[in-house]
């Protein structure tokens, strides 16, 4: 049985390329099956990630717009109401797409498709389908946002091209949220678990500064809203929208450089933890 | 008996006559393979000591041994819970052992995890083809985990295909395949790697029996080609089929060792009645025929009696004057084997 045997064998491959059990360098395999498997990808459902901060951005930003008037930004400049929220729904567009991706999509590959299990049993270590997963789900969110930054440019909230970096940020924010969310999922067996992750979801969008500014609450729980993560991602695309950089800038994208870190771990962790026993 | 083959030949290179299967006769196990498989000078491809693994208390295997050269065709056949499985798993590297030494082409898995399985196929007990992928990009994708780059992998995808007699399905969903072709689908992807060592973690399980029989088929075919078979399964005709040589496992621990007629020569007589006095009276009747045949054993539904001459036997049954419902003279099976060494059947 041969078609000419392989440039290299498999057990060449492995010996050659693995980097202890954990990882074979080979996360592309399984980010050629992800793009492969979106050919049959309900696109409606994709498209529907989309619309969403569209949809918020229309209603909220000329709807209620038109009574709020202007706003200051985080430079101190006035801006329209619509300005002051579009960067903010970029931020939870980015960490829906990305915990969309790295929960629901996650939790049904590890609990009924078996797709981790037959990955698991070829050269691929945990680290390879992690890492695989997460950049498809970053690549979700990076469409996302350029297409919401394109809308934004059609309704004339881009005044200075800083606001471009908006789309690398958001990658960065979809980064920490998938990592930490593909973690989170492995601990959850059942469908009611996974409803809990929308129950943080919900207020997390509603409540981080999303739509007002934070010194509206009391100090303690300004703490506590500067303590969710999506907080700092608002603000960072919301300092990056009006070009406006202070000292906390480079705090907030530590946070998600960290958050990152730990999610990978977490991920590489658990999944070794739940396939390699 | 004989099986109803009538398939088309393999690609070229996997086109080889063989009789095995039109030899194989059906449910009274009469396969008679080699007593003494050939094992000269073959190399030993696992070797497993004292292999053990724990959960919590349990002891799901429990200290087991044994080594398999390269082109045999081992079984592990045990009821479910027997430890097969967790046996299989091991062997794969993706369940650690507790303790014992396991030792696949010279590698331990537990610490070459990637590098062993690179070696392996796979063959779960559960399908675990990708359905969000086409028939034949199940087999390229699989290709592309281990590495293999696609110039090898298309040909070996067509090659494989036309093994797995699901040419004419290369475009299909995977779901839109029958539990045969699925199983066929999941031995082709297991092979995307030319493995030298193939494991079937119960590879017939529901499947009905033309599908396993074209199943039983192709695994021939792969053995002639010297792919070492490792198969765990609780049907005592499919390991008469196609185990040179098997251990019956029960509770984790090895209860025999040997080829399928060795096992039957050693553990059982050469025939057996099976007689069915109604529920009711199978175990009140038992007193009634003992001193007929070897040995007596009495199931819920029938009463089995052990002979070397099963004809005289039920002979003697009807010379004291008892009527069984239903009575029937067949060779010994794999099936006793178990049942007298653990008192229990293999099928619950």
């Amino acid at each position: 049985m041969s078609a000419g045997l392989p440039v290299k064998s498999a057990p060449d491959q492995a010996r050659s390329r693995t980097f202890g059990p954990l990882y074979s360098r080979n996360a592309r395999a399984v980010i050629s099956r992800g793009l492969l498997a979106t050919r049959s990808t309900n696109w409606l459902v994709m498209l529907s990630g989309f619309f969403e901060p569209v949809l918020f951005l229309i209603s909220m930003g000329v709807g209620l717009g038109a009574i709020v008037g202007s706003v200051q930004g985080p430079g101190g400049g006035e801006i329209s109401y619509a300005a002051y929220i579009a960067p903010a729904l970029l931020a939870v567009s980015a960490m829906n797409g990305a915990v969309y991706d790295s929960t629901w999509n996650v939790f049904f590959k590890m609990n009924f498709a078996k797709l981790y299990q037959g990955m698991l049993y070829t050269s691929l270590g945990p680290l390879d389908v992690a890492l695989g997963e997460i950049f498809l789900a970053l690549l979700r969110g990076l469409l996302y946002a350029m297409g919401f930054t394109a809308v934004m440019g059609v309704m004339g909230l881009i005044t200075t091209p800083w606001a471009l970096l908006m789309v690398p940020a958001s990658v960065l924010i979809a980064f920490g949220f998938a990592s930490i969310g593909m973690g989170i999922t492995s601990f959850l067996k059942t469908f009611q678990q996974m409803d809990w992750v929308n129950f943080v979801m919900l207020p997390m969008f509603l409540f981080s500064a999303t739509f007002y500014p934070l010194s509206v609450y009391p100090q303690p729980i300004q703490w506590l809203i500067q303590a969710m993560p999506l907080w700092h991602g608002v603000e960072l695309l919301r300092q990056i929208s009006v070009g406006a950089f202070t000292a906390a800038t480079p705090v907030h994208i530590g946070h998600y450089l960290v958050m990152t870190a730990a999610g990978m771990l977490l991920t590489t962790l658990r999944l070794r933890q739940l396939f390699l026993k | 008996m004989e099986v109803p083959f009538h398939l088309p030949a393999g690609s070229t290179s996997l086109r080889r006559v063989h009789n095995k299967a039109t030899m194989s006769s059906g449910a009274t196990g009469a396969v008679q393979p080699a007593d003494e498989p050939p094992t000269e000078a073959r190399p030993t491809v696992i070797t497993a000591e004292n292999l053990t693994k724990t959960y919590g208390d349990v002891a799901a295997v429990d200290g087991i041994s044994f080594s398999v050269p390269a082109g045999e065709s081992f079984g592990l056949l045990g009821p479910n819970g027997a430890g097969k499985s967790t046996t299989m798993k091991m062997i794969g590297g993706v369940t650690r052992r507790t303790s014992g030494a396991l030792h696949i082409m010279g590698l331990d898995p537990d610490s070459h995890g990637p590098e062993v399985r690179a070696h392996l196929g796979v063959v779960p007990q559960q399908d675990n083809l990708d359905e969000e992928l086409r028939v034949r990009d199940n087999l390229l994708v699989y290709g592309r985990y281990f590495g293999l780059p696609m110039s090898y992998l298309k040909p070996k995808a067509d090659e494989l295909l036309e093994f797995a007699q699901l040419t004419d399905k290369a475009k299909s969903k995977v779901d839109a395949l029958s539990g045969g072709m699925k199983r066929r689908l999941t031995i082709a992807r297991s092979l995307i790697n030319e493995p030298r060592i193939l494991l079937l973690d119960e590879p017939t399980t529901g499947l009905d029996p033309q599908a396993r029989h074209i199943l039983w088929d192709r695994l021939f075919r792969l053995k002639e080609q010297g792919v070492t078979l490792i198969l765990t399964t609780h049907y005592m005709d499919e390991a008469e089929q196609l185990c040179d040589r098997l251990i019956v496992v029960d509770k984790g621990r090895i209860m025999a060792e040997g080829s399928p007629a060795q096992l039957i020569r050693e553990h059982s007589t050469r025939e057996v009645v099976e007689l069915r006095f109604g529920s009711e009276r199978n175990t009140t009747i038992a007193s009634e025929l003992q001193g007929i045949g070897e040995r007596l054993e009495v199931l819920p539904d029938r009463v089995l009696i052990y002979a070397h001459d099963g004809e005289s036997a039920l002979e003697q049954v009807a010379s004291r004057g008892l009527r069984p419902l239903t009575s029937l003279v067949r060779r010994s099976s794999l099936e006793d084997v178990f049942l007298r060494l653990t008192g229990r059947s293999l099928v619950d």
